[in-house]
């Protein structure tokens, strides 16, 4: 048996590449974003130190702002609709029907989809001269307007409604799979209290699937954060300034607009947010636990 | 067996050394935007005459300029350029040159005599403290009306003079039920959109004003503000399905008949080619309603500096190539534009460009368009505020006036 110090080396040595990667690729660029978010760099990293400037700058603009609210509307919308839809999904497919299968792979195809093949389907049946309305108008209901894409003040729900269309099968397979693991014991015994299928469900079922919906609820958080394609393909940020979001508003100041200063500022400001939400739930799991368990 | 193998590799490296610089010589990656139809018909006049002059022409072309020039500035960063990278005329390659990942083009210039054949105004804007940095390749303007003839007569239009004119003969479109505007989604259309009417209604010297001194006072005048209000009454002429058309859709849709009016640029015109149409004729146009101002645009090619002699020998010939009178004069008829040359015979150009050549020719008659006079940032914030202003029906003139006065004070 080799002595203990030897094995604590050789596995911190096999350990090494990984230590590497993440010391150098993530930790690494993330302070190197944070100093030259202090900077007045344009195309190029430069290190003429400009203190909070893009910071302040960031704030004053409305772009950003919007983004910020509209990353708001569409995760609030967006993580609630897929959890009930796909709650509500997985519960119809429970019920032992007929054909599960092939409805289980239709409401689970959307996933499989880009957002880029998800954004232009949205586009093109939702807009007002192609799609659905114009179809309407066709066949005679002429006064038929669903035009919320090209309204700068709905377009955003446009997106949500495209973003749950595709989530929720992911949503519905992960608590089908639930589902199955609640014991059938439990439902007879609830049969023969008399207690309304309802009740079972909100009571008994949705508390032991409570890390189900944990899982799910981490999945479409981090689609959330770095949602950029959908509001490209479908939306391009318009009408106007209206769909924008920080990925979307770092992507453009970083590339096409020449301004890194800016756009790590507002990426630093992204990455404290996602810190700060994410706080809490480390503390958790990772400071509670073992007193709890003790 | 093993013996064979390096006998074989030997064979090989030999073989490659030989055939290397022979299959590398003179072979051009070029990356650049042009996709749509008529823009690929004119793109392959350069590859064709790249090819006939003993180049080899590899296409790397990526839809949208932003998307494309985002992927070129990528790779001359991360040390891959391409041979050749196209840029709007302008500052979009300034920092580029700064930072020295630029060909230095004096040598082409010098042979090619070029400060005898180009135009003040684009030897400025291609070159930074007297050296050269770029190839333009073509004059472009922006600020075009274009009309459906046959829709307009058969409404009882006469082809408007005057911005008062347009809107009495949209009016009449709208009441006869077809689209008055053709608009397009896309931000950058909106803005050519403002900054024609900044021109036509406001005049050469309010917009350089604005653009080349960033005169706040000249923003927050009564003159602006007209422009500001012209600008929101065009907001009653388009159509709800604007979102996510493109600038080609949108000329179609003039061209098609579906729509009487569309402003864009005379690269419009090679929609018209491509739909077998004549510009001038099916499809009217009319450069800088109001004032008669040209707006000087374009394109401009940039050679990422390279250590590699044979990319460098591609570079010269594909330089050279850009700009002998036979291509210039091929391309820009493809193109819609007009030739950077002021020594080639434009008789060929059909009478669009004929129009906009004589406007091009008067004295004072034309500015350089705003990517000659300002950074990506400023311009960036101001597609944001003119977009949300094109589409937010609620919005005033005098909101729009106020941020566009904050975007240039705050670039000061």
């Amino acid at each position: 048996m080799k002595p203990r110090f030897l094995r604590f080396w050789m596995a911190q040595l096999a350990l090494a590449p990984a230590w590497l990667i993440v010391i150098f690729a993530y930790i690494g660029t993330i302070i190197w974003t944070i100093q030259i978010s202090f900077t007045n760099s344009k195309v190029f990293p430069v290190s003429n130190y400009v203190g909070f400037t893009q910071y302040s700058r960031l704030f004053a603009s409305e772009r950003w702002i919007i983004s910020v609210q509209n990353l708001a509307i569409f995760g609030v919308l967006f993580i609630a609709g897929c959890l009930v839809l796909g709650f509500l999904l997985a519960v119809f497919l429970d019920q032992k029907i007929r054909a599960e299968s092939v409805f289980r792979t239709i409401f689970l195809y959307p996933y499989a989809l880009s957002f880029i093949v998800t954004g232009l389907v949205w586009q093109w049946t939702l807009n007002p001269t192609l799609g659905v309305q114009q179809t309407m108008r066709n066949w005679g209901w002429e006064s038929f307007t669903f035009d919320w894409l090209s309204r700068g003040d709905r377009a955003i729900y446009v997106i949500a409604l495209a973003g749950m269309w595709q989530a929720s099968g992911l949503v519905m397979a992960i608590l089908l799979a639930g589902l199955r693991g609640v014991d059938g014991e439990l439902w007879k015994a609830a049969k023969v209290d008399g207690i309304p299928t309802w009740r079972v469900y909100v009571h008994i079922v949705i508390p032991i699937l409570a890390p189900m919906f944990a899982t799910a609820t981490v999945l479409l958080a981090t689609a959330v954060v770095k949602v950029y394609d959908l509001v490209v393909a479908l939306t391009n940020g318009g009408p106007g300034i209206s769909t924008e979001v920080p990925a979307k508003f770092v992507i453009e100041y970083l590339f096409q607009r020449q301004n890194l200063g800016l756009a790590t500022a507002a990426s630093t400001v992204m990455l404290i947010t996602v810190l700060c939400v994410l706080a809490p739930w480390l503390y958790v799991q990772y400071f509670r636990t073992p007193r709890s368990a003790s | 067996m093993k013996h064979i193998s390096r006998k074989l590799l030997g064979a090989a490296a030999v073989l490659s050394l030989l055939a290397g610089p022979v299959a590398a010589a003179e072979k051009a990656e070029v990356l650049h935007w042009w996709t749509s139809g008529g823009e690929s018909a004119a793109v392959a006049v350069f590859a064709d005459q790249f090819n006939a002059a003993g180049g080899e022409w590899v296409d790397a072309a990526i839809a949208g300029g932003e998307a494309a020039r985002a992927a070129g500035i990528n790779r001359i960063v991360g040390g891959n350029p391409p041979t050749a990278m196209q840029f709007n005329t302008g500052k979009q390659f300034e920092d580029l040159v700064a930072q020295g990942l630029l060909s230095n083009l004096d040598t082409v210039a010098a042979a090619d005599g070029w400060d005898k054949f180009l135009s003040p105004v684009l030897i400025k804007a291609v070159s930074r403290d007297g050296h050269f940095y770029a190839v333009p390749v073509n004059i472009h303007s922006n600020n075009w009306l274009w009309y459906n003839t046959a829709l307009l007569e058969a409404n009882g239009i006469t082809p408007p003079t005057t911005w008062d004119e347009l809107f009495a003969a949209m009016d009449k479109l709208k009441a006869a039920g077809v689209i008055p505007m053709a608009q397009s989604g896309d931000a950058w259309t909106q803005v050519l959109l403002f900054n024609d009417v900044l021109l036509g209604v406001g005049g050469r010297d309010l917009f350089l004003k604005v653009f080349q001194d960033g005169d706040v006072d000249a923003i927050k005048s009564a003159d602006f503000l007209k422009v500001a209000q012209t600008f929101g009454k065009l907001r009653e002429y388009g159509d709800a399905g604007q979102q996510g058309r493109q600038w080609n859709q949108a000329t179609g849709l003039v061209v098609t008949g579906k729509a009487g009016f569309n402003f864009m640029g005379d690269w419009a015109k090679g929609e018209v080619l491509a739909a077998g149409l004549t510009p001038g004729k099916e499809v009217g146009c009319t450069p800088g309603l109001g004032h008669q101002v040209y707006w000087i645009g374009g394109d401009v090619f940039v050679f990422p500096k390279t250590d590699n002699a044979d990319a460098q020998k591609a570079q010269a010939l594909l330089a050279h190539t850009m700009l002998t009178p036979e291509t210039q004069v091929a391309f820009n008829a493809k193109k819609g534009s007009v030739p950077v040359r002021g020594d080639v015979d434009t008789s060929k150009l059909d009478a669009c460009a004929q129009a906009g050549l004589k406007l091009l020719a008067t004295p004072d008659a034309s500015v350089p368009g705003s990517d000659f006079l300002q950074t990506p940032d400023v311009l960036g914030s101001l597609q944001d505020v003119i977009g949300q202003f094109w589409t937010t029906p609620s919005q005033t003139p005098e909101e729009l006036q106020t941020k566009i006065a904050d975007i240039f004070a705050a670039a000061k």
